[in-house]
């Protein structure tokens, strides 16, 4: 067992660990905690698949921005953390078809089904592979002009930011405390 | 290095537990952290899928996960800001109360 | 990206793009302020408009040299489809050229008059915004190099028109004439995207394409490598002046030649989906994406079968119709057509008379759309109704001259018509604005003021008070700016003859029809039908302008109409006698800012006045002036270059003949005496109630066989000669006559009939046993069940969103384990 490896089971068990807690436990406060793990050992991920840029923006935009705005807003509302019953009736037919899809993917995506003899399952040589070519040095470098590159992904990038802008402003607008719906709905008719 | 099929296999399991979160989950704000950790592993798959190409010099997944990023802190926003807006109404955080929407 | 916008092959760009920034600043910033927005607004258009003549005056010098071979253009990757890369541009050959000298001056003129038109109305700056945008989407549609971009325009005229059209919502009538016209197009639009998806896929499927492609260029110009027979195409190579002669050649030799060399400039994609079958009716692809792509602008340009949307659409206010009829939206359905019209005619040699299934039916829909509007244009009273009617009447023009292949005539009338159309709507808006003016003093000085109920929703014959041309007359003395420019407007659409636009266009068309006319049945009957409808159009045009501004006014309205702009010296000078008789007017007080909105309606009126007789000098015949430089700039913008026929003096003649006469009709009823207040229509006497009725009512009644097929029918209804079988016995003038068909009824039929009912209704009762037991209770079963079964399985929508996410989950499973099974 590489160290690798190890590294990467300890950062996969953070990351499902916490995403199992996340979805299991009653008092919400705490599922945001959990979530921020999750959200640590996908970072964690990142760093391992060498994106260290996207590992650094997941711990800052998720963990630091997301996951935040989230605990604020469970703090700010009162009286929402703890259900008497977390689950809607239907979690034994959800967790069923989790589980059903999860399998699926399984099946797909890794090459079990190979190993437990199906022939020619899936195309295994390309999910086996263990070896990558090199990142080049300057990948981040590379990666921020080609994002402001007008070949490459500068108008995508335009169009996020819009869109970052009007959620913002539509998140603002909804919250805003001078009109409730029912105004708002009157001034419409 | 660690064969694919691993990160694969782990956002998958990420994806499933997120699914399981969505369907299942009576408040609004689980159901949002549940959304939130599918994409992540969205998320683990482009950076898998990038880091085993090829070419790596092509960074059009890691891209992609930026952007992912971005539609992920949007929609967070607009969500919260929707369940906010339906406490104040309702006094309430449970998806299922509402469902004004039907027949 | 180094990107000099000055450069001509960027420049396209930009022309769309200023009109949907003022959609966007308005909508976002400005929606506050009106004078702001219509700043906002006019200054795009009009940026557009400079750009546009800049890039025109580009285009007129380049081709002068290169012949279309070279056009402006720049494209960007649009999206990856697979392997292949989707590319969207914008490209400017002559057509486009063309079409960019008349889209954003119309618009410009409709935008500084809608200034004056929507004063005072509470949402003037969301209108600006809805303008801006429909300039821009026409302007889009102009410019793309693509059918995909063109459709983008297309449909975002759709979206402006349907909330155009519907401005005024709190009219029911507005409300439901927009979406009317929303939803017709719409139709028409789905089998379009079907057209356009269909090509994208057959081009990929052709030998030595590439890439599938939408591009005009690529489809239509561009030879497909190998296929070139004569790769040099000498006959057009920059450079050559002789053989550069040969190609423009406007002699029957000439003609002759670029005939043949047809087939050797070698085979572009188009040609080759002619070699395709389509799945469908045993067709060739080229036949059915031509057929779909045609009932896109049957849709959109109102022709034949969908044409009822048009004349609803005038509940919208005027300068929307003026943009609608002119500039924009039904411009664009024949531009396409002419657009795509190497694969609407391939396969037919149409020079030789030889037509292909997609050409007869856009000239059978065209002329008969032609004629058939031109009738019911005649026997409306609604002012905006007769040119609406008049409109499609001339898009049928044009389409009918595209099936019979003379699209430079098409692409030449659909210009001039964008132009005095567009006036004569603004024109009928300052004439509706001044009775409506007119209403308001009228009411004011206690005269009679009929209070008139608005009708609840779209009824056929109902006509606005201020938009009746019954309740108009003699407001040539009211308003004798709007009479002058709407009296060019109407000869120009009348094609008066030499000294105005239309006539020279009208006139193209005709002759082309005339020119095949001898040798093929079809255009022959293209021919018969423009020719009739030509004669009508000067008619009904002649009888709207005369029951508008000729004769004494039949309604105070009309004597009280006015524009505000009545002070100006010269016209009191024009118009002393007028004035004396009435001295209201002049006591009426006339503010500046009623004199600037006159001002503002009435400059675009006299530029487009300006442009509706000498838009047609550019395209006169070659053997009349020595040089048809329209026909000249044109060409090039196909492979094929357009084979100019010779001029013949007859069909000329005859079309002179019938605008003279079609006026002079129009004079003799209306304006030799004038409709007086209370008097029939001279119409309407002559056809009767009933047809006048009818044709009120938009039904397909033609009125021209009333006389000669419903004269015998009369006197079968009502010659009262025959006696009933009672009567017989009764001395001769005591019985009782009736007509014959009421003998027949009454005598004849009724006895069998009595006999043949009297059995039935037994039959029936047993009958009425056998359903209420039998059929009724099995039906009703099912009713019933099904009933039950909705009210049990209308339990699953219990609106509680996870509950939805389970199926949709259950759904995705089931697509997977699919997929899986497929993949295995």
């Amino acid at each position: 067992m590489t160290v690798e490896l190890l590294v990467f089971l300890i950062l996969s068990a953070l990351t499902l660990g916490g995403g199992m807690l996340v979805v299991t436990t009653r008092n919400l406060f705490h599922a945001g905690l959990y979530l921020m793990i999750s959200l640590f050992g996908v970072a964690g991920l990142f760093v391992l698949l060498t994106a260290p840029f996207l590992g650094v923006v997941q711990v800052i935009v998720y963990i630091g921005a997301i996951a935040i705005l989230i605990m604020l807003a469970i703090m700010l509302s009162p009286n929402i953390t703890n259900l008497p019953n977390p689950f809607t009736a239907q979690w034994p037919v959800g967790a069923a078809l989790a589980v059903i899809f999860f399998v699926m993917l399984i099946t797909v995506v890794t090459p079990v089904m190979n190993e437990l003899g199906a022939d020619d399952w899936v195309n295994s040589d390309q999910l086996t592979v263990d070896t990558a070519g090199d990142v080049p040095a300057d990948g981040i470098a590379t990666l921020g002009e080609e994002l402001v590159d007008p070949h490459k992904y500068m108008l995508p990038f335009e169009v996020a930011s819009v869109l970052l802008m009007a959620a913002m402003i539509g998140a603002v607008l909804l919250v805003h405390p001078g009109k409730q719906a029912e105004d708002v709905i009157e001034d419409v008719a | 290095m660690v064969p694919l099929w691993l990160y694969l296999a782990v956002a998958a399991a990420l994806f499933s537990i997120g699914m399981f979160g969505v369907l299942t989950r009576r408040n609004a704000i689980a159901i949002l952290m549940s959304i939130e950790l599918m994409l992540n592993a969205v998320n683990i798959n482009l950076v898998a899928f990038w880091r085993y190409q090829e070419n790596p010099a092509n960074l059009s997944g890691q891209v992609f996960a930026i952007f992912v990023f971005v539609v992920a802190a949007a929609e967070a926003a607009v969500g919260l800001a929707l369940i906010i807006s339906i406490y104040r109404n309702r006094q309430s955080v449970i998806a299922e109360d509402v469902d004004v929407m039907k027949w | 990206m180094d990107v000099n916008w000055f450069n001509a092959n960027y420049l396209p760009w930009l022309i769309l793009f200023f009109p949907l920034l003022s959609t966007a600043i308005i909508m976002l910033a400005t929606n506050r302020s009106v004078v702001a927005s219509q700043a906002v607004a006019a200054g795009g258009i009009g940026l557009s408009w400079v750009l546009s003549l800049l890039l025109f005056a580009k285009t007129v010098w380049t081709t002068d040299k290169a012949l279309g071979q070279d056009i402006f253009g720049s494209q960007l990757d649009w999206m990856d489809i697979g392997p292949y890369t989707f590319r969207m541009g914008v490209a400017v050959d002559p057509l486009t050229a063309y079409m960019l000298l008349m889209v954003p001056l119309a618009c410009l003129m409709i935008f500084i008059y809608s200034i004056g038109y929507m004063r005072g109305d509470p949402k003037n700056a969301r209108f600006f915004g809805y303008l801006s945008l429909f300039a821009g989407g026409m302007l889009t549609l102009t410019v793309a190099d693509n059918l995909l971009l063109l459709f983008i325009g297309w449909e975002v005229m759709g979206f402006c028109s349907y909330s155009l059209i519907g401005f005024w919502a709190h009219k029911k009538s507005a409300m439901e004439a927009g979406v009317k016209a929303f939803m017709t197009t719409r139709v028409a639009d789905v089998f379009m995207l079907v057209g356009i998806g269909y090509l994208f896929v057959m081009t990929g499927t052709i030998d030595g394409v590439a890439n599938p492609t939408l591009n005009f260029r690529d489809l239509m110009y561009n030879v497909l490598p190998g296929s070139a027979i004569d790769a040099d195409n000498p006959a057009y190579e920059v450079g050559d002046p002789e053989a550069e002669a040969d190609a423009e050649g406007e002699h029957a030799a000439d003609a002759e030649e670029s005939h043949g060399d047809e087939h050797a400039v070698g085979t572009t994609i188009v040609d080759k989906l002619t070699e395709v079958d389509a799945p469908l009716f045993g067709v060739s692809a080229a036949t059915l994406i031509g057929i779909l792509l045609l009932i896109g602008t049957v849709g959109k340009s109102a022709q034949f079968p969908l044409h009822t949307w048009l004349p609803d659409a005038m509940e919208g206010p005027t300068p929307v119709s003026a943009m609608i009829h002119a500039a924009a939206m039904v411009s664009a359905g024949v531009y396409m057509l002419v657009r795509m019209f190497p694969l609407l005619s391939a396969g037919a040699d149409f020079h030789n008379f030889d037509y292909n299934t997609t050409m007869i039916l856009m000239g059978t829909i065209g002329a008969v759309t032609a004629i058939g509007a031109s009738i019911l244009a005649v026997g409306q009273n609604d002012i905006k109704r007769i040119l609406a009617y008049s409109t499609i009447s001339q898009l049928g023009y044009m389409v009918a001259a595209l099936g019979i292949g003379a699209w430079v005539a098409a692409a030449f009338h659909l210009i001039n018509h964008a132009f005095f159309k567009a006036l004569l709507f603004m024109a009928s808006g300052s004439v509706i604005h001044a009775m409506e003016h007119g209403e308001h003093h009228a009411h004011e000085d206690g005269h009679e003021h009929a209070h008139h109920e608005k009708p609840d929703g779209l009824i056929m014959d109902y006509c606005a008070p201020p938009n009746n041309i019954q309740r108009m007359g003699g407001l040539i003395h009211r308003i004798p700016v709007t009479a002058i420019t709407m009296a060019i407007g109407g000869l120009s659409l009348a094609g008066f003859p030499l000294i105005t636009a239309g006539f020279w266009s009208k006139d193209e068309i005709i002759a082309e029809a005339w020119h095949g006319a001898g040798s093929a049945p079809f255009p022959a009957f293209v021919l018969i039908c423009l020719l009739f409808g030509a004669l009508l159009t000067a008619f009904y045009t002649a009888r709207m302008w005369f029951m508008t501004f000729w004769g004494t006014p039949r309604s105070d309205a009309a004597a009280y109409a006015g524009l505000g702009s009545l002070r100006k010296q010269w016209v009191v000078f024009w118009n002393r006698r007028a004035m004396s008789k009435d001295t209201k007017l002049t006591q009426e007080p006339i503010t500046a800012r009623d004199r600037l909105s006159a001002n503002q309606m009435e400059f675009p009126l006299a530029v487009l006045a300006f442009l509706a007789i000498f838009a047609g000098f550019i395209g006169i015949h070659a053997d009349l002036v020595g040089k048809n430089p329209l026909h000249d700039f044109l060409a090039p913008t196909l492979l094929h270059h357009p084979v100019a026929i010779d001029f013949d003096i007859l069909p000329m003649l005859f079309s002179m003949a019938i605008a003279l006469l079609g006026i002079g009709g129009g004079w003799l009823l209306y304006g030799r005496k004038p409709v007086e207040k209370g008097e029939t229509d001279p119409v309407e006497a002559q056809l009767g109630p009933q047809a006048w009725s009818l044709l009120q009512n938009r039904l397909y009644i033609d009125i021209f066989y009333r006389k000669y097929l419903l004269g015998p029918v009369e006197w079968f209804v009502s010659a009262e000669k025959w006696a009933l079988p009672g009567e017989e016995e009764k001395p001769e003038d005591e019985q009782i006559k009736v007509s014959l068909s009421d003998y027949i009824d009454k005598g004849i039929i009724d006895d069998i009939l009595h006999w043949i009912a009297s059995v039935f209704s037994n039959l029936g009762e047993f009958c009425k046993r056998f359903n209420t037991v039998v059929i009724d209770g099995f039906i009703d079963g099912v009713v019933y069940k099904i009933g039950d079964f909705a009210r049990w399985f209308r339990q699953t929508q219990t609106g509680r969103v996870q509950q939805y996410l389970l199926f949709v989950t259950l759904a995705l499973l089931a697509i997977g384990t699919l997929l899986i099974i497929q993949v295995r």
